[in-house]
């Protein structure tokens, strides 16, 4: 069985640069993760205020000895979004996710990573995709976990690395509208950056007061945070080796060493549950999902001491 | 543009089907009875032998039949979608209308003859994506994404391989399809992976005393009408929210509201497209009728360089509301 990695997922959030910049030096020093995902994979208007920072970030990751992969943007309409995707899928220097079939073509001929967004959903699409160079998938955040271990047999048979999102809010839905913009009353050309006053997401409340949704920008995310760490030994004896924590503005050093220490061994399942849920997060924690249920529940039930 | 573009209309059951050919539609597009399609709603579509009769009728009549076979085949499940490309290509269907990577591989390796159209559900926005489908599985035309304005398509139609269809009237889909597990999150019933969004076994109404009704999908409120308000079926993404810079709840992604784009017909025609679809194949025979005749009558008269017959469709409209959508203005975003 290959070692257990953990990996840090995008930022989905419009934090300000010197946000970012101190989050990914904490990362760098303190945390038990293996792998960071840099790039604004949401909007492309938010690209300019961190892009100029990404040399610094990068080497700071690199000497802490953390990989550094590149993750594109999830939808590509406009010329920039096209030539950013289209820039970053051709440049040679880092691994990228394609996170849009636009970077399909410019990614294929050299090894690349396959994101969330991609709906690999069977065997044959992975198996498709890695003909030209996809060696590392992560997984659609919805699917169960039988489609995830047939994923992951067939990744192991074509040399390929496999991804689950095991920590943060599951991205729901994209839209080409902002809605963020929308709960502000302007249009997205006119969005004044509102979706960074919301660092995890702007909530959604059903009329009747129940926490449902988190809105970010144009991506739709679920209230209740997906916690997958009382199902890493399944996921390991599948095969899946990479877990992905997604930044939140929970304490991710903590984060990242309680599931370092669930990985490796140190503590068992119920010490892992005790200590995350302890972190007080101000959501429930989900994993439907995982068990081909209702993506918001969380089973088995008992473990859910947070949930309403 | 060579000749008229083509009117592509929905047909969730075989005598919808009829109604859509004679009321004038080029084509029509439908699915079998299962997780293959987008539409997978009981008591809807079509057994295998449905389809062939449906084949033989349309072709019968000069007009063709597509297979919406647009959803994502989970991994251990892939023989359905296997099984339902196989029965489409011996039936003579005239394109797959496809979303996954997977199921494209396998129609353009085993049936490299069949025409493919790639989904709405493959959510391909951009040149790149569109003519990497077209490139790698030979797609002949793409269903766009309901997010383009007029002047984009008309740019996109330029740098791409293969023809256009775009959406003209009907449901207005806020989400980026092919992309929302909204439905999963909320009741467990996926989608990408069944076909269904809000499946009317987990929509239950609630009236209260004084006359309220309550939409509910499983456990999450969706909407609340007033006594004598007309009640919408509970749609996430058309449902109302409390957010804290509102004060009172509001449509959070869009109102109740259908598309409807006839008066923007000819500038959609000079812009490229090749084909309309009307969306709808849980709708009524008699609905389908309706819309596709105003349609079929709209397309004649501006390719007869006529204005339309003005169209009264509003009464078909959700919510008895309209709108141009993504197509008329980028505020719309």
């Amino acid at each position: 069985m290959s070692t257990a990695k953990l990996t840090l997922g995008p930022i989905l959030f419009h934090w300000d640069a010197d946000r970012k910049r101190d989050f990914y030096a904490r990362i760098a020093d303190e945390a038990p993760i293996d792998t960071v995902y840099l790039g604004e994979v949401v909007c492309s208007k938010r690209s300019p205020f961190f892009d100029r920072h990404y040399p610094e970030v990068i080497e700071r990751l690199e000497r802490a000895g953390k990989q550094v992969v590149l993750s594109t943007l999830a939808e590509v309409v406009l010329p920039r979004e096209r030539r950013a995707i289209t820039e970053l899928c051709a440049q040679t220097d880092y691994p990228v996710e394609v996170n849009n079939a636009a970077g399909l073509s410019a990614a294929s001929g050299r090894p690349h990573r396959i994101g969330p967004m991609m709906n690999v959903y069977n065997e044959r699409s992975m198996a498709y995709l890695a003909r030209p160079g996809a060696a590392h998938f992560t997984l659609p955040a919805e699917l169960p976990r039988g489609a995830a271990e047939g994923l992951a047999r067939t990744a192991a048979d074509l040399g390929a690395a496999t991804e689950v999102q095991v920590f943060g809010r599951a991205s729901l839905a994209v839209s080409a509208r902002c809605y963020h913009a929308r709960a502000h009353r302007r249009t997205k050309d006119d969005c004044q950056f509102v979706c960074g006053e919301d660092p995890d997401g702007m909530p959604l409340r059903t009329l009747d007061g129940q926490d449902m949704l988190a809105i970010n920008g144009i991506q739709t995310l679920s209230h209740s945070y997906v916690n997958l760490i009382a199902e890493l030994d399944e996921m390991r004896a599948m095969g899946i080796d990479h877990y992905r924590l997604m930044p939140h503005s929970v304490d991710m050093v903590a984060v990242a060493t309680i599931f370092a220490d669930r990985a490796a061994g140190r503590i068992d399942a119920a010490q892992a549950a005790e200590r995350i849920e302890a972190l007080d997060i101000g959501a429930p924690f989900s994993n439907g999902f995982w068990h081909g249920i209702a993506g918001h529940r969380y089973w088995p039930a008992r473990l859910h001491a947070a949930s309403t | 543009m060579t000749g008229a573009p083509e009117l592509i209309c929905p047909a969730g059951t075989p005598a919808t089907l009829r109604a859509a050919v004679d009321a004038g539609a080029d084509a029509v597009y439908c699915g079998f009875q299962n997780a293959t399609n987008a539409r997978n709603f009981s008591g809807l579509n079509f057994t295998p032998d449905e389809m062939q009769a449906a084949v033989g009728y349309a072709h019968a009549r000069g007009a063709k039949v597509l297979l919406a076979l647009n959803t994502f085949p989970p991994a251990g499940r892939f023989d359905l979608w296997q099984q339902a490309a196989d029965d489409g290509a011996a039936m003579g269907i005239d394109a797959f209308i496809v979303a996954d990577i997977g199921v494209a591989a396998y129609l353009a390796d085993h049936h490299p003859g069949c025409r493919l159209h790639l989904s709405v559900q493959a959510a391909a926005s951009s040149p790149e994506a569109i003519s990497y489908y077209c490139e790698r599985f030979g797609v002949r035309r793409v269903v766009l994404p309901r997010i383009l304005t007029v002047p984009e398509i008309r740019q996109l139609k330029s740098e791409i391989p293969c023809e256009i269809e775009t959406f003209v009237f009907g449901n207005h889909g806020l989400m980026v399809e092919g992309r929302c597990s909204l439905t999963n999150y909320a009741v467990g019933r996926s989608t990408n992976m069944d076909g269904v969004c809000s499946p009317a076994s987990e929509v239950h109404y609630q009236r209260a005393e004084n006359g309220a009704l309550t939409a509910q999908l499983g456990c999450h409120v969706i909407d609340r009408f007033e006594a004598g308000q007309q009640a919408g079926y509970p749609t996430i993404c058309k449902g109302r929210y409390r957010a804290p810079v509102r004060d009172d709840p509001y449509y959070a992604f869009e109102e109740p509201v259908s598309l409807n784009l006839m008066d923007m017909l000819p500038s959609l025609i000079g812009a490229g497209v090749d084909a309309f679809k009307i969306e709808g194949r849980q709708r009524s025979r008699a609905y389908v009728g309706a819309v596709v005749g105003a349609f079929r009558a709209a397309i004649d008269a501006v390719m007869a360089g006529q204005t339309p017959p003005s169209a009264d469709l509003i009464a078909l409209t959700e919510g008895q509301k309209q709108t141009h959508g993504a197509f008329a203005t980028k505020k719309w975003r």
